[in-house]
């Protein structure tokens, strides 16, 4: 499906044809964010007791990486609207006019069937089902309801992007688990101080998007309390994988540290609160952030893969 | 669908286009092949080498 329709109606246009490359639809699928969901999901995998066969756990993940990367088509498409009005986002294909919103859709909605019937085939329908959940979730609920309603939309939104290790804990045992619902906390509690952090750096983009984000809505004072009170929430629940056994005392060590790091950004921006030195301090909050979360599940991906080489699973 | 450059759809298509169409032809025919692999790679774990065999 090539063609950009709209176009064809206009009396006396040229007719215009796709002119996308294939990067233009990967780039759809939110590559980073992908990441960051395999990064999880195999955490997930890992942490989950008994054997699962390499073949079965690489075509799981890649099931549940195609799953949100499809509802990050599906976001695109549906907030092209709001794209197109900051700066950080104009340039995606769907504002920019490379790939048709028709299109978008069709792909993302033929990615999203497409990885959960397959996981649900590879693996087992609960993790099938949670992947679906998980894209509805994104999709539906925070995309086209939760974010243009309430400054909560990415605390509520957010259970989507913590949801990958639970569904991975399911594939490769077909129940979940107490400790995939650990992971699962640590990303829903990291992700308001995440983006508020940025949020307060980038609120006048939002505001002229009409996104009410806590800095335009309850204002940069409460959203910095805020961010205080989730980081001091998140810095001992890091720790905990390591407390219940299912993480060694490398990963406490380094959940310890990277808590403490957390804590001073957030007081940092809590108490820096005007001029450039304010965004400096948040965005440092920003980048501390994403390093603090790939570190724990970095060491809990490490260890857990030493033991199974020992083991001589792998 | 028409084949857009059959002359149906009035003109034919750029340099651009016609790159960008092979393009995405090719990425689709990658990513069909490695889904392909896949599933082969899946139902012989799944179901052993012995689904390989015409005996009952």
């Amino acid at each position: 499906m090539s063609f950009v329709t709209d176009e064809e109606t206009l009396p006396g246009s040229r007719i215009a044809y796709s002119v996308a490359e294939p990067k233009d639809y990967f780039a759809l699928l939110k590559p980073r964010v992908m990441s960051l969901v395999v990064f999880t999901a195999l955490a997930g995998l890992l942490i989950a007791p008994g054997h699962m066969h390499p073949v079965v756990a690489l075509a799981s993940l890649i099931s549940i990486a195609v799953g949100a990367g499809a509802s990050g088509a599906l976001n695109m498409w549906y907030d092209a609207d709001i794209d197109a009005l900051m700066t950080r986002t104009r340039t995606r294909a769907v504002p920019a006019g490379r790939i048709a919103p028709g299109e978008a859709l069709a792909f993302g909605l033929i990615l999203s069937i497409m990885s959960v019937i397959t996981l649900g085939v590879v693996a087992n329908l609960l993790a099938g089902a949670l992947l679906a959940f998980t894209i509805f979730f994104y999709a539906v609920i925070y995309t086209m309801w939760l974010k243009r309603l309430t400054p909560q939309n990415i605390v509520i939104g957010g259970a989507a992007g913590a949801l990958p290790p639970v569904v991975a804990y399911a594939a490769a045992t077909g129940t979940v688990s107490i400790e995939s619902f650990v992971l699962f906390a640590i990303i829903f509690i990291w992700t308001p101080p995440h983006f508020w952090a940025l949020a307060l750096v980038k609120s006048a983009e939002y505001g002229r998007a009409g996104v009410p984000m806590m800095p335009n809505v309850k204002g940069p004072a409460r959203t910095r309390l805020e961010i205080v009170l989730y980081t001091l929430v998140l810095a001992p629940l890091g720790v905990a994988p390591w407390l219940m056994g299912f993480a060694s005392g490398v990963y406490g060590g380094v959940a310890i540290v990277g808590g403490a790091a957390m804590l001073v950004c957030a007081a940092r921006v809590y108490k820096i609160r005007a001029g450039a030195s304010a965004d400096r301090a948040a965005m440092q909050l920003f980048g501390v952030s994403i390093v603090y979360l790939f570190a724990l599940f970095a060491v809990i991906v490490a260890e857990r893969s030493l033991a199974l080489f020992s083991a001589g699973w792998i | 669908m028409s084949n857009p450059d059959n002359g149906q759809a009035g003109r034919a298509l750029t340099e651009r286009e016609l790159r960008s169409r092979r393009a995405r032809n090719v990425a689709l025919g990658l990513a069909i092949g490695a889904l392909v692999i896949l599933f082969y790679a899946v139902t012989i774990v799944k179901m052993g080498p012995g689904i390989l065999s015409s005996s009952p």
